[in-house]
């Protein structure tokens, strides 16, 4: 590499990426597309269990899977982490917190300088559990809230979560935890509340991270009602690029690059270069977006384990090939947006190598009209609740003398 | 982040955080800082080179010249420490 007067980047928060002094962002974009010898985070389902069940959950979470890794597998997971310089993991789930086990891996984890951030609903921040939080340096907390109202929020994550959440928040605040971050997944209903939800972050210390609405998991059957319409992006657009760097997008939103300037952060899929999932049975996937078997890696139960999975699985292969763009090609917006997102794409039911579904051209929209929704790929794992009420059936008449018992008929000698 | 260099002496002694993770990557370093949770890039093996021995040396430019980098190269470097102390990735160390 020749040298530049740039031979450090800042990347602000992670996974975000070089910032506007960056002499050369587009070079260390190159390079990340390629892949690393091992991913910057990654995200890291404990368990599918979960007391909320969220109409657009992108895990179709709400049952625990009996083969759930167990205690010792998630710590021999923590081991290869640590061997391979992991920075830090974003835990999530399923509601992680509910494992009996959750604060243990932390332990094991911040011990073994794998740094944790988790997302929560925030059904155990207690008091008690926020002082602990606050004391680390190496755990960040992240709580969900997809209304700045109870009234919006409650209609997409349930009764009463609003409640918890800035329960939640206020016993972090109280205990002196400054930056956590509250997280906002945007949809048709809450964009037009961005000022309230600055307003909510602000009043706790924390800082606001904003993420895109995917059809993923549950989040397939809302997405036509909830993901935003095209003039609400633009306006997302425009405040992001207003707030800058004060707010965290997971760099989710580079499909909207194509309106101009670039948002902060990689502005690339990082699925299988940067990033991946590890799902609560030790399923790999490129993405935490992309739970279906198209984009299942491997399992760390395998001979080799997480780190064979990362360097050798001939998909992780394949995403980090150099692509060509496909129908986007010859658009002149194309290395703005490299296409958008795979997982928005392929729930959706379009290529993989054309426009994203929310395409700020307007090619994802012609697109989608082309497709029948019911061609769309389902999930293949479901963990959800069961919505079909179970009612414990009453004794009903036996219809034949061998319902009652098997000797029934026979007569004692 | 502004490439002011004057806040950044080259003649002081370094070192990298102790809460700063660094890993190495094909293309220099990957630095991440678990206080401020920010992730920096080091973009060649001289300037990981020069970042990794910053505290085995009395001064920046001592750790510049040990591992080659030229006079003519000097700036470049100091500017690229100078961004890194700004963000806390390196402080200077008290001599003892």
């Amino acid at each position: 590499m020749t040298l530049t007067q740039d031979l450090a980047a800042s990347a602000g928060n992670l996974p975000t990426a070089p910032p506007a002094s960056s002499a050369a962002p587009g070079k260390l974009t190159d390079l990340f597309q390629l892949g690393l010898d091992a991913p910057i985070c990654l995200t890291w389902e404990l368990t599918y269990a979960c007391n909320l069940s969220c109409v657009h959950c992108l895990s179709s979470s709400g049952r625990r899977d009996p083969r759930e890794l167990t205690t010792q597998e998630c710590k021999q997971v923590i081991d290869t982490l640590e061997r391979m310089q992991v920075f830090y993991v974003n835990i999530g789930g399923g509601e992680p917190t509910v494992r009996p086990d959750f604060w243990e891996l932390v332990d094991y984890a911040t011990a073994h300088h794998v740094g944790v951030k988790f997302s929560t609903n925030g059904v155990k921040i207690t008091p008690e559990v926020a002082a602990r939080l606050a004391a680390s340096d190496y755990v960040d907390v992240q709580i969900s809230l997809d209304g700045a109202t109870a009234e919006v929020n409650d209609a997409v994550r349930g009764p009463g979560s609003y409640a918890t959440a800035m329960r939640a928040m206020e016993n972090l605040h109280a205990a002196g935890f400054r930056g956590f971050k509250l997280s906002v997944v945007m949809t048709r209903q809450n964009i037009p509340q961005l000022a309230a939800f600055k307003d909510i972050a602000d009043r706790y210390g924390a800082q606001l991270r904003l993420t895109r609405l995917r059809p993923s998991g549950r989040g397939a059957d809302v997405w036509r009602e909830l993901h935003p319409t095209a003039q609400q992006q633009r306006e997302l657009y425009d405040w992001l690029v207003a707030h800058g760097e004060q707010v965290l997008t997971g760099d989710s939103f580079f499909h909207l690059s194509a309106y101009g300037s670039a948002l902060p952060g990689l502005n690339l899929c990082g699925a299988g270069r940067v990033v991946c999932l590890i799902d609560p049975v030790g399923d790999v996937y490129a993405c935490p977006f992309a739970i279906h078997e198209n984009f299942l890696a491997g399992n760390i139960r395998n001979d080799g384990g997480f780190q064979a999975v990362w360097r050798d699985s001939p998909l992780f292969a394949s995403l980090r090939a150099p692509d060509t763009g496909g129908a986007c090609r010859s658009c002149g917006f194309y290395d703005s947006c490299r296409g958008g997102c795979m997982a928005a794409k392929f729930f959706t039911g379009l290529p993989l190598d054309g426009p994203d579904p929310e395409c700020v051209q307007g090619y994802g929209e012609s697109a989608l009209a082309s497709v029948p929704s019911s061609s769309a790929p389902k999930p293949s794992v479901d963990h959800s609740h069961r919505t079909v009420p179970v009612t414990i059936s009453r004794r009903r008449p036996p219809s034949h003398d061998c319902d009652e018992s098997p000797l029934a008929g026979f007569a004692a000698q | 982040m502004s490439t002011d260099t004057t806040r950044f002496d080259l003649d002081r002694p370094w070192r990298v955080d102790p809460r700063v993770s660094m890993r190495p990557e094909p293309f220099g370093a990957l630095l991440y800082h678990f206080g401020t949770r920010r992730l920096s890039f080091l973009k060649n093996q001289r300037v990981l080179a020069v970042v990794r021995s910053l505290a085995d040396h009395p001064s920046a430019r001592a750790a510049c010249t040990a591992a080659g980098v030229t006079e003519a190269e000097l700036p470049a470097y100091a500017r690229a420490l100078s961004a890194l102390a700004e963000s806390d990735m390196i402080s200077e160390r008290t001599v003892v």
